[in-house]
């Protein structure tokens, strides 16, 4: 074995502090660009931040695919659920017509909206498809609001970074970054394939986000909070327990 | 006991001197960095193998074109059980679900492959490892002398001495076709599965969504054939000798 020299020596400690400095910078400019994810801690943490954050350098404005009427699957698939309760079926026999989407958080403006309401906003429709981290996917047309559309009408503070949406399923909650709340694609939709969206897809309400997986498309949704910390919500990982909580990744744009 | 070691002569230490043997050669094989992210490489693979493999039996079908469920007809079927209720497998159970730390391990092994292919690729062109050890010379190249090299691996011969030094033709053209063609695609088709990722690069060259899965799929199959008969050369070749020059860089000549 080679003895070290001086030189060595100082170089190696240069270049060590160096990388040292360098990745306390690259630290903190991601945290202030918003590219660390929730789950960034744990084993996995260095994988899922690098994941993140390139999506969001590279991706952040990008459009999902949109397909066209041709190419809407014959046989959707709608991925089973836990069985409805009660109070959802009550909602149901009303033809949902008391079903609200409350609206709080970080906001001037607090709001609950009925699905009446939502339909009267203006409209997106788009033919995407939606892939489930098992692989298989479907392409349908769906029709809704677009998120960023509530999130003006609220008067979301300039400080909120995330919306979580909670739904009538208490363990299906889950929540996006701004980036993806304000994307003109993400929607909180009502229609699929020119009717209403059927129970089995999330109906009366969806949140609808085409460029995550389909667990981040979580049904029957019934608030959204405007935040700046996921901290409070659950254990803190962003998801419940069909998500981050059940040891899924926040982040589902892969 | 006095050993040649590339030009120099140095005392060896190792207690081999009862036996009757001649005067050894050592000589160096492979550079520290092929050796690196050679070992880099093992380890990624057989996370993401085992990971692959685990993400697959929640959806063990395959299909064409951009859109696949348990609705349509598939490809094919991999006969074994899966890890979700709501895929037919004419199995009467259901195996539990790892997916959640299975596609983290999965990404974050894809992060570590990715570098050190890229590292790999930078040094193979610029340090000219491409063009001293993987770039078959010319007169290797006509059909006889690629005959009598695929004869010679039909017949299970052991190699030369000569070939502990350097790679045969057959070996040269596997690896490019490794390094150069599955490497990158079945991170394309992988990558291709991102539905934030085909924001930026439509999956449709490949054919569509499921038919970058299915490819995905086939290449995983052919570097897992590569992986055995790549361990039955190195175990034909003589295992330890082979194993030493891809740890310490180092190879015996008798």
């Amino acid at each position: 074995m080679n003895k070290l020299s001086r030189r060595q020596i100082i170089t190696t400690g240069l270049a060590a502090t160096a990388a040292v400095s360098g990745l306390a910078v690259a630290g903190k400019l991601a945290t202030r660009y918003g590219l660390i994810p929730p789950d960034s801690g744990g084993i996995y943490g260095a994988g899922e931040t690098l994941t993140y954050a390139a999506q969001r350098v590279l991706t952040r404005h990008a459009l999902a695919r949109e397909f066209s009427q041709s190419q809407i699957s014959k046989d959707p698939f709608a991925n089973p659920v836990d069985p409805l309760g009660e109070e959802f079926q009550r909602y149901q026999s009303r033809g949902f017509v008391d079903w609200r989407l409350v609206v709080d958080g970080m906001i001037t403006r607090p709001a609950s909206f009925s699905v009446s309401e939502l339909k009267s906003f203006p409209a997106r429709t788009q033919i995407t498809m939606i892939g489930c981290e098992e692989g298989w996917t479907y392409i349908a047309e769906w029709t809704g609001v677009p998120l960023s559309h509530i999130l003006e009408l609220v008067g979301t503070l300039p400080q909120a970074r995330y919306v979580v949406y909670r739904s009538i399923q208490t363990e299906g909650w889950d929540s996006i970054d701004m980036a993806e709340a304000l994307h003109p694609q993400t929607l909180v939709s009502y229609g699929m394939n020119g009717a209403e969206l059927p129970v089995p897809f999330g109906g009366p309400l969806r949140m609808r986000v085409p460029r995550q997986l389909g667990y981040k498309n979580v049904k029957y949704i019934t608030r959204l909070t405007m935040t700046d910390n996921l901290k409070p919500f659950g254990k803190g990982l962003g998801s419940g327990e069909l998500g981050a909580e059940d040891g899924y990744a926040w982040y589902a744009g892969i | 006991m006095r050993l040649e070691f590339d030009g120099y002569s140095v005392h060896s230490a190792c207690a081999i001197g009862t036996l009757p043997r001649m005067t050894e050669t050592i000589r160096p094989r492979h550079s520290f960095l092929v050796r690196v992210t050679h070992w880099l490489t093992v380890l990624s693979f057989l996370a993401l193998l085992v990971t692959g493999v685990e993400i697959t039996i929640s959806h063990p079908r395959f299909y064409w074109g951009e859109t696949g469920n348990v609705n349509m007809r598939p490809l094919f079927t991999i006969p074994i059980p899966s890890s979700r209720s709501s895929v037919p497998t004419g199995y009467g159970y259901v195996l539990p679900d790892q997916n959640g730390w299975s596609r983290y391990l999965h990404f974050q092994s894809a992060w570590i492959v990715a570098g050190t292919g890229l590292l790999y690729v930078a040094f193979g062109f610029f340090g000219g490892h491409f063009r001293r050890n993987l770039l078959p010379a010319r007169s290797d190249l006509s059909p006889t002398r690629l005959g009598i090299s695929i004869a010679q691996h039909l017949r299970f011969e052991r190699p030369s001495a000569e070939e502990a030094r350097s790679y045969n033709v057959l070996q040269r053209l596997t690896y490019l076709v490794v390094i150069f063609l599955c490497f990158p695609l079945i991170i394309w088709t992988g990558l291709a599965m991102s539905p934030a990722f085909e924001s930026l690069v439509p999956a449709t060259v490949l054919g569509g969504h499921q038919s970058a899965r299915t490819i995905h799929f086939f290449v995983t199959g052919f570097l897992v054939v590569f992986l055995l008969i790549h361990v039955l050369m190195i175990v034909l070749a003589g295992f330890r000798n082979r194993m030493r020059a891809m740890i310490s860089g180092r190879v015996t000549e008798p």
